[in-house]
């Protein structure tokens, strides 16, 4: 019997060279664990020297797929369970992006810890693999498992330094409530397959659009729908489901803070417009509101709340929240046009916000690490008094990056504001546009405050001048560079964030 | 007013009047630090260049020629239509020059005290956003520089200021951050409904103004989005609350640049980007601002006369100072708008070289509070003399500056808004009686011990402050020059607002001999 079941199972086409990136993940964090196992310590650096290296080949290869799509157009792998577009290849390169700034920063800070060997890198990488499935599943089943994957390593990620009882609360505060989210987006995909008979994203949009009529349950996919959205607005710490947010960040160590808020919360989007824009566009009308409102909310609770923080890595983490709101306002013009042929400018400035956000909050949570490091983990906004006459250099990157963020022009980050906002006007959502660019202003006060800190004020007495490691100087110069470049030169990265509405589906 | 396609020479001098001022920043962040004097002789070898390019620009300039000149236009970030384009035109050129010149005498003539090299690097900085901001004829790219002058000047009140100047600083920014979060939104909605009428999208602003056609009512949000931002910029009455303490906070050279050019941004962009791009909004929205303007004139004096700190008392009179180039702009007469064009310039001088004068004051006594001045004739009579010129040019009395735009700004206004014109008129006297009661309380009488050691006017001091003065006297005594590099782009300016609105320019029942010329030329075109 055996031999003839062998000759009616054909597997599905896989296309291994297409999945490469994620390939080069998976073997360099099972490597690293492995090898990391079996040989004694490697020589300082090495671990991570490892993991940036494959971060950074993944992110090549995701170049040469992304060619490889121009030319031949989007397609889907592995019997329809992954797609392979722009919109995957744009979000893997942003992901590996991250990993590759947060272990530079990462070598030194575990330096003398008991966490110095490959566990670590290998977490990062497995989370980047998870992310990156995210981005680019055309399954839904798919896209939660690479959450879980995601999830699972940020959970212990977040937990990672044995000493602290902050980082353990932080771990476990993270994981019940992750957990409880997770739940409710497993709980919306099984509705929505009862709605539509599958949870493949290319079926649901050609059931969807055939065959909806009046004996088709509307209201079990509905239910569906807003599970699925509780699920994700917790992952991309959207308000009102970002109360773990300050307090998963304040606890966890820095670097790791650094990971969650940029490849974290840029896999957690992709999953929102893969579900939302992609896979449900037909219920448009009844989820854009309910974008637009968590858009509101957390644009005015991480401004408003943010300005009576005391402490850079709440600030930070509430300013995190106000960027989510952002990118929401872009998803909300995304899906004006949702499912339309002209996909409208949507979710190009949504993809173009992630990166550059990643690669700014790294810088940002960077400075954060090296300047509390020699503070006894003090991350209050006392122990950055008077930074410029102690390292005139950190202070300089930080004030990039947090002007940065407030969204002054000839940075990366006014760039992203802009795109998201011209989306918004573009498709006549003014009202969230002002919204968003008024609290924009009250956010700008919270990046001044920690400014008049670096540069106005003086040193407390025996402040210690921060050591900055080469490769966490090499991580903040190159996300500096990358800002204000970005800024003054923005036109090729808009070229081709424009690009990735040709979904594969 | 279509831009011309080559500038008479090829060399792209305003491409270069905003980069040398970037590239002299640089080279004085970069400059060693054991070094100070290395980065003062770059700052102010770059802000002479500077100088000397705009003084050359201004040589060039072909008079009476209405539209854009020295166009440099280069795609910048293709995808959203967003080019390089700067241009200058009457409007602008004069603001140019005055920023260009400016900038090197507050360079040389004031000392910071402390960390000489950030406050050069950010002096240059500013420059450039401010010169960026007058030159640029694209909607995306005025935006740009309209908001980064905002970092330079936060970092040189909060850095280099007095007691307050980290509270002064975070409420400038913060005001004008608001004002232009209206303007972005306004600004992409401008470039989206436009690009249904262009067929493609741009943020040129030229294509817009002569190729969109807004709806009455779009067009109205659109300009009241722009406008909040420049009203908080000028500032308007009630917008005004920051004013008063950025300027008094700030350390005098940022006070004169604040007063001197950074307020006419907002007037400049009521100009360019009010009345040029939404013309049928900004005349159906004149009583309003002819109101703010006039009650921004009164307010303003009655407030300056009730203050005790002299810096303060400045700074309240530009809030009236400015109301008169408001009510001149919307009283669309080629008049008063060429009179308020130059009364930019004159308060700009003016302002400027009081706030210098102000700046001395508190060198040599620490203090700059009315009551504990006293008598400084007896002692610096030079000083006070200069400070007489200045203040009566700020009165605007006959012959010196002042009174050129104030004068052309009340007739202009009288023949299309007669009773804002009479209530504005009791706001040159009230600007008499606050500035002298103020120099009659710190410069008359006998000195007490304090005041009897006042130092005179110094030679490098005397140095700054003759250009002002040699301004002051030369533009109230022969204003043509000026007047007719301005008056062909007024005119073109109330010509497109003819065009989109059913409004017709009163022709002027009193020709002023200096001016007709200029005025004639501008109506044959």
């Amino acid at each position: 019997m055996m031999p003839a079941q062998f000759d009616t199972f054909i597997g599905p086409e896989v296309g291994w060279f297409a999945l490469s990136p994620v390939l080069t993940l998976l073997a360099g964090a099972l490597g690293l664990l492995l090898v990391g196992a079996l040989t004694p310590r490697w020589p300082n650096g090495l671990y991570a020297l490892v993991s940036a290296f494959t971060a950074g080949t993944a992110a090549v290869l995701a170049m040469f797929q992304w060619d490889d799509i121009t030319d031949n157009g989007p397609t889907t792998l592995v019997g329809g369970a992954i797609a392979f577009d722009t919109f995957a290849m744009f979000m893997t390169i942003t992901i590996c992006v991250a990993v590759v700034l947060v272990t530079l920063l990462t070598d030194d800070y575990l330096r003398g810890t008991p966490n110095d060997g490959p566990e670590i890198y290998s977490l990062y990488l497995v989370a980047a693999l998870g992310g990156i499935v995210m981005a680019s599943a055309n399954d839904l089943i798919v896209l939660f498992l690479g959450l879980e994957t995601l999830s699972l390593a940020f959970y212990v990620l977040a937990a990672s330094n044995r000493r602290s009882g902050q980082s353990a609360e932080s771990g476990i505060k993270y994981f019940v409530l992750g957990g409880f989210s997770s739940a409710f987006f497993l709980y919306g995909i099984a509705l929505v397959y009862g709605a539509t008979g599958t949870t493949n994203i290319s079926e649901m949009v050609v059931v969807l659009q055939s065959a909806v009529d009046l004996f088709h349950p509307d209201s079990l996919a509905l239910a569906g729908i807003a599970l699925m959205m509780v699920g994700l607005g917790f992952k991309v710490a959207a308000a009102p489901f970002h109360v773990w947010v300050p307090d998963v960040y304040q606890g966890a160590p820095s670097p790791i803070t650094a990971f969650m808020a940029s490849a974290g919360k840029a896999a957690a989007f992709a999953a929102m417009l893969r579900v939302l824009v992609i896979a449900l566009p037909f219920y448009r009308d009844d989820w854009r509101p309910i974008i637009w409102v968590l858009a509101f909310l957390s644009l005015a609770v991480g401004s408003i709340v943010a300005v009576v923080q005391t402490n850079v890595k709440r600030m930070l983490a509430y300013s995190s929240i106000n960027h989510a709101g952002f990118v929401l306002v872009g998803v909300e013009a995304a899906a004006h046009q949702a499912g339309e042929v002209d996909a409208g400018p949507g979710v190009p400035a949504v993809v173009l916000y992630l990166l550059l956000y990643s690669v700014l909050v790294i810088g940002s949570f960077a400075v954060v690490t090296l300047v509390s490091r020699d503070a006894d983990g003090d991350t209050s906004l006392v122990s950055f008094k008077g930074l410029v006459s102690r390292r005139p250099a950190l202070a300089l990157a930080f004030t990039i990056f947090l002007l940065a963020q407030a969204g002054v022009p000839f940075t990366s980050g006014f760039i992203a504001k802009f795109g998201v906002i011209r989306a918004a006007v573009d498709v006549d959502s003014y009202a969230i546009a002002i919204i968003a660019m008024v609290s924009a202003v009250i956010a700008a006060f919270l990046y001044l405050r920690i400014m008049v800190s670096m540069w106005l004020d003086d040193p407390v007495e025996g402040a210690e001048r921060p050591r900055v490691p080469f490769s966490a100087g090499l991580a903040i110069a190159a996300a500096a560079a990358f800002t204000i470049a970005v800024g003054i030169f923005p036109g090729w990265l808009i070229d081709a964030a424009d690009t990735v509405t040709q979904y594969a589906r | 007013m279509l831009a011309a396609e080559t500038g008479p020479i090829a060399f792209p001098i305003l491409t270069a009047i905003v980069l040398v001022p970037i590239i002299g920043a640089l080279m004085v962040a970069l400059s060693p630090r054991s070094r100070p004097e290395i980065a003062k002789l770059v700052a102010l070898l770059s802000s002479v260049g500077t100088a000397a390019l705009t003084l050359w620009l201004m040589a060039s300039f072909e008079t009476g020629e209405a539209g854009f000149q020295f166009v440099s236009k280069h795609t910048w970030i293709e995808p959203w239509g967003i080019s390089w384009h700067l241009g200058v035109d009457g409007i602008s050129l004069f603001l140019v020059v005055l920023t260009g010149v400016l900038f090197p005498l507050v360079i040389a003539g004031i000392d910071p005290h402390h960390d000489e090299q950030p406050y050069l690097a950010w002096m240059l900085m500013l420059q450039a956003g401010v010169l960026g901001s007058f030159l640029s004829l694209d909607l995306f790219m005025f935006f740009i520089f309209f908001e980064i002058v905002l970092v330079p000047m936060y970092f040189l009140i909060g850095g280099w200021g007095y007691e307050n100047r980290v509270y002064a600083a975070t409420k400038f920014f913060l005001y004008t951050m608001l004002g232009s979060a209206f303007m972005l939104v306004g600004l992409i909605a401008t470039v989206a409904i436009a690009s249904r009428d262009l067929g493609r999208t741009t943020f040129d602003l030229v294509e817009i103004a002569e190729g969109a056609d807004f709806a009455a009512s779009t067009g109205r949000w659109l300009f009241f989005a722009f406008a909040i931002a420049f009203a908080v910029k000028v500032p308007i009455f009630p917008l005004h609350t920051w004013l008063p303490d950025a300027h008094t906070q700030a350390p005098t050279a940022g006070s004169v640049v604040l007063a001197g050019v950074m307020l006419k941004l907002g007037t400049y962009g009521l100009l360019r980007f009010g009345l040029y791009l939404f013309p049928e909004a900004s005349y159906w929205s004149r009583y309003l601002w002819l109101t703010l303007a006039v009650v921004g004139i009164i307010y303003g004096a009655i407030a300056a006369t009730m203050q005790q700190d002299l810096k303060r008392l400045v700074a309240y009179s530009s809030v009236a100072h400015l109301g008169f180039i408001v009510l001149g702009t919307f009283a669309f007469t080629t008049q008063s708008m060429s009179g308020g064009v130059i009364q930019m310039i004159n308060h700009g001088v003016s302002t400027g070289a009081l706030f210098l004068m102000v700046g001395m004051i508190y060198e040599r006594r620490k203090t700059r509070l009315i009551a504990e001045l006293n008598g400084i004739q007896k002692v610096a009579p030079i000083f006070a003399a200069g400070f007489m010129v200045v203040m009566l040019s700020s009165i605007g009395v006959p012959g010196l500056n002042g009174f050129v735009g104030e004068f052309l700004i009340l007739t202009g206004s009288f023949l299309t808004a007669r009773w804002w014109t009479v209530v504005a008129a009791v706001g040159v006297i009230l600007a008499a009686l606050y500035l002298l009661w103020a120099y009659q309380r710190v410069f008359h009488g006998e000195p007490d011990e304090e005041n009897s050691k006042f130092h005179e006017l110094t030679f490098k001091e005397g140095a700054v402050l003759l250009p002002f003065l040699g301004l002051i006297v030369f533009m109230g005594v022969y204003p043509k020059p000026v007047l007719d590099r301005i008056e062909p782009s007024v005119s073109v300016l109330i010509t497109h607002v003819e065009e989109h609105t059913d409004f017709v320019e009163p022709r002027p029942t009193i020709q002023l001999g200096e001016h007709a010329d200029g005025d004639e030329g501008g109506e044959d075109e």
